[in-house]
């Protein structure tokens, strides 16, 4: 019910939603929640486990009961805590866990059967028959209980993630945050203040205190602009910071406001990262209920609550509002309701000293011990001596006292300590390493405490960072008493609330503890207690408290459960933001990207590059089909194929040479300027790690190529090599990867189709096998290698990058004429095997250079990286698993690569276990399968015919082992 | 007779203009890894000086030329020169790479661009701590990437040539984020 009066809303403002299906209207500056309750409506959601009706039962974001889902597909959000959705025009809301309707759920039935499904439930009902959990039980469960769901389709919502970087954080802008902003940034200290609500001010934006003689949240205003005036300062509203992390950097969820957010381009939500030198927690406190029996119906409303939506909002929740406190905050509350005209039916004290100089009803030193009504509060049951006198009241403001928001102090391991004289729990001493807590997050809950000690802690955060505090004055505020007696729980039959979203209740953690779960964190576990979205922050102090009491044990001693980030639920969507679509991973292109995509090459990711599967032309209908035919090209015409994504370091320095020597196993010193060598490059424990084509050109300068997949380990490994084992060795590199794009022309006709690109034509006298040297393409400087990967007459030219999709078109398009054309991975990868070629399949981490037959390289006459460990016994001989070509030569023609190999005769089990196949492809030119592989004794067996068996996929056939080189054995025609 | 035609890592998807914030592919002429061999690099910064006007700069730091020629700390002992081709001279006393075409070099000018590169960079980009003229090695959208602050709202931002397209994609959304911010 609207009551009369300005609050912070602006009634010219009306705004359309819906909630369920049905249209209503609000005013601008409503949150959802005080939108429902001006619409008198109370029921808004029902409860986790037993579908109780549940109603709004605070003004803020530890909301427990009013959730509801928002938005339509893509956009479709749940769990939205009604209480912090803003309200805008044309809001769709939903509420959850019903069916088929709210007010009708028939799963309420749950309700009857409560005394079956209490704490352990679970755990002692289903647990037979085993089978049953799965199948049977668990489907049913998530069934009955939960939340709200996602729409299954992909988010089409925008979000983003932002860094920030300050001196001081301020999280909270309650009166200790906006004294702590304030001194800093009169300090001259770069702030960001942090505010989870739409508007700074904190309490003050609920209340009826002044401060300096002006309503507070004027006075906040005020404040907020002089601070919006400063460059230094940056104030974030709407947003919550949610974690604490190592080095003062701090996460924190921004909900932007509904109309900037349906703005085009904008975010929805932000996800920060804020690295502060120092900050300031100034979150406030939360205010805790009193269990008693059924006080979970909708219209029990937490007494700040009640202020939040009668100050703030004008909102009434209740035509008629009982009181029911332990503090003097339930007469503040009776106050301002009385002030507002609505009717306070009672006050409820349950300090037996407490007075009232109010005009209501007062009972002090009574308790709340039950309520009636049906999917709404009618009446509040008070207990006297003489029995129980029933309280006509639709509302019921409750109030157990204040728990400060420590949270964030618990986020590196710290635990809280207890302070008895407010019967909270506060935040303990240097819990997290340069956060300052002030007010009333350290339990300080007067506005004039707070005002103060905002100044304070700020003062202290500063002069750690070596910044002077400037004068700042405290401004006039009250300074009331709390004067709060403790009550956790009504003594009475029943059940009584604690955990008002997971269901549990006073009884379920007194029966945890004569089961034994004693512990606090055993106690959570198995009562389900403060593991819903509100995380307990409605319920852990009060748990805790009436597990001590069943234990009988102190509160201190019992301790508290671990705070964890976050402190409000965040969306992945915010975590992962831009990562959908492209942006889950950079791409990195070839400049022959676009020209082979135009040409309908289906891409494939290596790494992060994007290189071109094969290349289909009309008529070709099966990958195998244009892959064939790109072999039979460069067997027999010319293929051209794009190698830039290969890694090119450039190698320079007086020692370069030397440290060549070192990091290889072969020898490069050796090698002559003008000509290339092939490398393998060992791991420190004798495996081989990567190998390459090094090239010299020039007396002190190679260049080095890695494979595309290696390329930034290699390079790291350079540099660990030289910076930790041989930094008297002055060398230098540089990737230059980027710099060329390098471009494979290989076929018989592969040196006629560059001497019609090369300014000055080569022969084969001058340009021998493995020779490189400099060349001019079209006036342009380039560089050629005559080296192959193909096992054909190769070249490799590369060009500066700027000019890499020129050339690969025009290269292309002479090979065509030749009957040639571009080949892809596929196409490349059955060439290096006819030709025993190895890749990354065959050294894949496990194989030494004896295993891939290459022993001889690992030099004899220096030392390298991995040399000793390679010669380590079982590292070479008989026994190891040693490269070999195969072929089917059963009836199954058909090779698959990880399929296993086992000598003839025996059976396919683990202990007989021969070997593996690594790689295997369809060879064009011996119009069949070849594939290779690893076979103990391989070497030896030449000649022998084995079983393959591929468990995994059914497949069996026989192969015969073979030489690795099935194709030019000889290498005529590399070297023709 | 083959005659090739030179493409910039950018072209076709620079400049872009959204907001107040404009995107730019630089053409930075040329640019060359220099790394001084052990214990060359005052010798170098002398034949720098001599030859280009451009002592080394510190790390962190860069140091002007004229005509925009600028020399970039690029890491452990390395250096980047853009602008002038290279004094034959400098390979006395360091490694010379050319990186000309290595890298996309973008630049981004107007209000907010420091809040555009926020959403892609942990740097800390504050005026007092990044100043003009310094320089850093960092990770830009999960990309390995420099950036220099050129003025008070403009950067030099280079990534590998191949994530051109990568840079301009997250580029384009990060100032959308913030132009819809702004406006208004």
């Amino acid at each position: 019910m609207r009551i009369d009066g300005a609050g912070l809303i602006n009634r010219e403002r009306r705004l359309n939603f819906t909630f369920d299906g049905h249209s209503y209207q609000g005013v601008e500056g409503d949150t959802l929640a005080s939108a429902l309750l001006a619409n008198d409506i109370r029921l808004v959601g029902r409860s986790f486990k037993y579908h109780r009706p549940r109603g709004v039962l605070t003004a803020g974001p530890e909301e427990p009961n009013a959730l509801v889902t928002t938005g339509l597909s893509g956009a479709q959000e749940p769990n939205v805590r009604a209480t912090t959705q803003e309200l805008h025009e044309g809001l769709m809301a939903r509420s959850q866990n019903r069916w088929p309707s709210l007010a009708a759920d028939l799963l309420s039935v749950n309700d009857l059967f409560a005394p079956f499904l209490g704490a352990g439930f679970y755990y002692k009902t289903f647990m037979w028959p085993r089978a049953f959990w799965e199948r049977v039980y668990e489907p049913m469960i998530r069934r009955a209980a939960g939340l709200g769901a996602l729409s299954g389709e992909a988010n089409t919502d925008k979000y983003e993630k932002v860094f920030a970087h300050c001196d001081l954080l301020v999280i909270g802008s309650g009166p200790a945050g906006l004294m702590a902003a304030l001194t800093a940034a009169r300090a001259g200290a770069d702030v960001i203040l942090a505010e989870s609500d739409t508007r700074t001010g904190g309490r003050l934006t609920a209340e009826t205190h002044e401060v300096e003689g002006m309503p507070g949240h004027i006075w906040a205003e005020d404040v907020t602009d002089e601070l919006r005036e400063m460059d230094n300062v940056r104030i974030l509203t709407r947003t919550t910071v949610t974690g604490a992390y190592d080095q003062g950097t701090y996460g924190a969820i921004e909900k932007l406001s509904p109309a900037m957010a349906a703005r085009s381009g904008a975010p929805r939500e932000c996800f920060w990262r804020i690295v502060a030198r120092r900050a300031v927690l100034a979150a406030g406190a939360l205010e805790r209920p009193v269990a008693f029996r059924n006080n979970d119906r909708p219209g029990v409303m937490m007494a700040s609550a009640v202020r939040a939506y009668v100050n703030r909002w004008r909102v009434s929740p209740g035509r008629a509002v009982a009181v029911f406190g332990n503090n003097d905050g339930a007469h503040r509350t009776a106050a301002d309701l009385q002030r507002a005209g609505v009717h306070v039916a009672a006050l409820i004290d349950s300090r037996r000293d407490a007075a009232c100089d109010l005009d209501v009803p007062f009972y002090p030193g009574r308790q709340v011990c039950n309520t009636d009504g049906g999917r709404g509060l009618e009446a509040v049951s008070v207990a006297a001596a003489s029995g129980i006198e029933k309280i006509q009241a639709d509302c019921l403001a409750i109030s157990g006292g204040w728990n400060p928001s420590v949270h964030l102090t618990c986020h590196m391991g710290a635990r809280p300590a207890w302070d008895p004289a407010i019967a909270a729990f506060v935040p303990g001493r240097d819990a997290v390493p340069g956060l300052h807590p002030a007010g009333a997050a350290r339990g300080r809950f007067s506005t004039r405490a707070c005002l103060e000690d905002g100044i304070a802690v700020a003062g202290a955060a500063l002069a750690e960072i070596d910044r002077k505090t400037p004068e700042v004055s405290v401004p006039a505020a009250e300074d009331g008493a709390y004067a709060i007696a403790p009550l956790w729980a009504v003594p009475g039959k029943g059940r009584a609330w604690l955990d008002f979203q997971n269901d549990v209740t006073v009884k379920d953690v007194k029966q945890a503890a004569t089961e034994n779960f004693r512990s606090v964190e055993h106690m959570k576990r198995y009562t389900t207690q403060g593991m819903a979205t509100d995380q307990g922050k409605n319920s852990n102090v009060q748990a805790l408290a009436v597990l001590a009491d069943a234990t009988g044990r102190a509160i201190p001693e019992t301790g508290t459960t671990t705070f964890r980030p976050p402190y409000v639920p965040v969306s992945i969507a915010a975590m992962g933001a831009g990562a959908q679509g492209q942006g889950f991973a950079p791409r990195r292109l070839t400049t022959s990207h676009h020209a082979s995509v135009k040409r309908g090459a289906p891409m494939i990711e290596v790494g992060l590059w994007y290189r071109p599967s094969y290349f289909p032309r009309s008529g070709e209908t099966h990958w195998r089909q244009s892959c064939d035919r790109e072999v039979g090209m460069v067997r027999e015409s010319v293929g051209v194929a794009d190698v830039s994504t290969l890694g090119k370091i450039d190698v320079q320095g007086p020692d370069a040479a030397a440290f060549l020597d070192f990091v290889y196993c072969n020898t490069f010193s050796t090698l002559k300027v003008g000509r290339v060598r092939y490398g393998l490059m060992l791991r420190q424990d004798g495996h081989v790690m990567d190998d390459g084509t090094t090239a010299r050109l020039g007396d002190s300068h190679f260049l080095t190529t890695t494979t595309t997949a290696a390329a930034g380990q290699v390079m790291r490994h350079f540099e660990y090599v030289h910076q930790c084992l041989r930094p008297d060795l002055d060398v230098r590199f540089v990737s230059v990867t980027e710099q060329w794009a390098q471009f494979a022309v290989a076929g018989p006709e592969s040196r006629e189709l560059l001497n019609e690109v090369l300014d000055a034509p080569i022969t084969s006298a001058d340009w021998p096998f493995m020779a490189c040297g400099p060349v001019r393409v079209g006036g342009v400087e380039g560089r050629l290698f005559r080296i192959s990967f193909s096992g054909e007459h190769g070249y490799e030219i590369a060009v500066p990058a700027r000019y890499g999709e020129s050339l690969f078109e025009d290269l292309v398009a002479r090979a065509e004429a030749r009957g040639g054309g571009a080949y892809g991975m596929e196409a490349l990868n059955v060439l290096r095997i006819e030709k025993g070629f190895i890749t990354h399949a065959e050294i894949h981490g496990r194989t030494t250079a004896f295993d891939i037959g290459m022993g001889r390289m690992v030099s004899a006459r220096k030392d390298c990286i991995g040399k000793p460990a390679s010669q380590r016994p079982g590292l070479t001989g008989e026994a190891r698993e040693q490269l070999v070509g195969l072929r089917p030569v059963g009836e199954v023609q058909e090779l698959l690569a990880g399929a296993h190999l086992f000598t003839r005769g025996e059976a396919a089990v683990r202990e007989n276990d021969q070997g593996y196949i690594t790689s295997v492809g369809f060879s064009p030119t011996f119009g069949q399968v070849l594939g290779l592989g690893f076979l103990r004794n391989g070497r030896a067996r030449h000649g022998e015919v084995v079983r393959m068996v591929d468990h995994l996929r059914g497949s069996e056939t026989l192969c015969m082992v073979q030489d690795p080189v099935q194709f030019d054995e000889k290498g005529e025609r590399l070297r023709g | 007779m083959v005659e090739l035609v030179a493409k910039s890592p950018c072209a076709g998807l620079l400049p872009l203009n959204i907001g107040e914030v404009v995107a730019s592919e630089v053409a930075p002429g040329a640019m060359t890894a220099l790394a001084p061999y052990a214990g060359r690099a005052e010798a170098l910064s002398q034949a720098l000086e001599a030859a280009h006007g451009m002592a080394l700069p510190a790390p962190g730091h860069s140091t002007l030329g004229a005509e925009g020629a600028r020399v970039l700390w690029f890491g452990r002992e390395m250096a980047l020169m853009m602008g002038p081709a290279p004094d034959s001279g400098l390979a006395a006393h360091a490694a010379v790479s050319d990186q000309s075409d290595a890298w996309a070099v973008v630049r981004l000018d107007g209000p907010g661009a420091a809040d555009v590169l926020a959403r892609l960079t942990p740097l800390d980009l504050r005026a007092g701590v990044f100043e003009t003229g310094q320089t850093a090695r960092t990770e830009l959208a999960h990309m390995a990437a420099s950036v220099t602050r050129v003025g008070a709202e403009s950067f030099v931002l280079m990534v590998f040539r191949a994530f051109a397209e990568t840079l301009v994609h997250d580029l384009k959304i990060a100032m959308q984020g913030v132009a819809a911010r702004r406006e208004g």
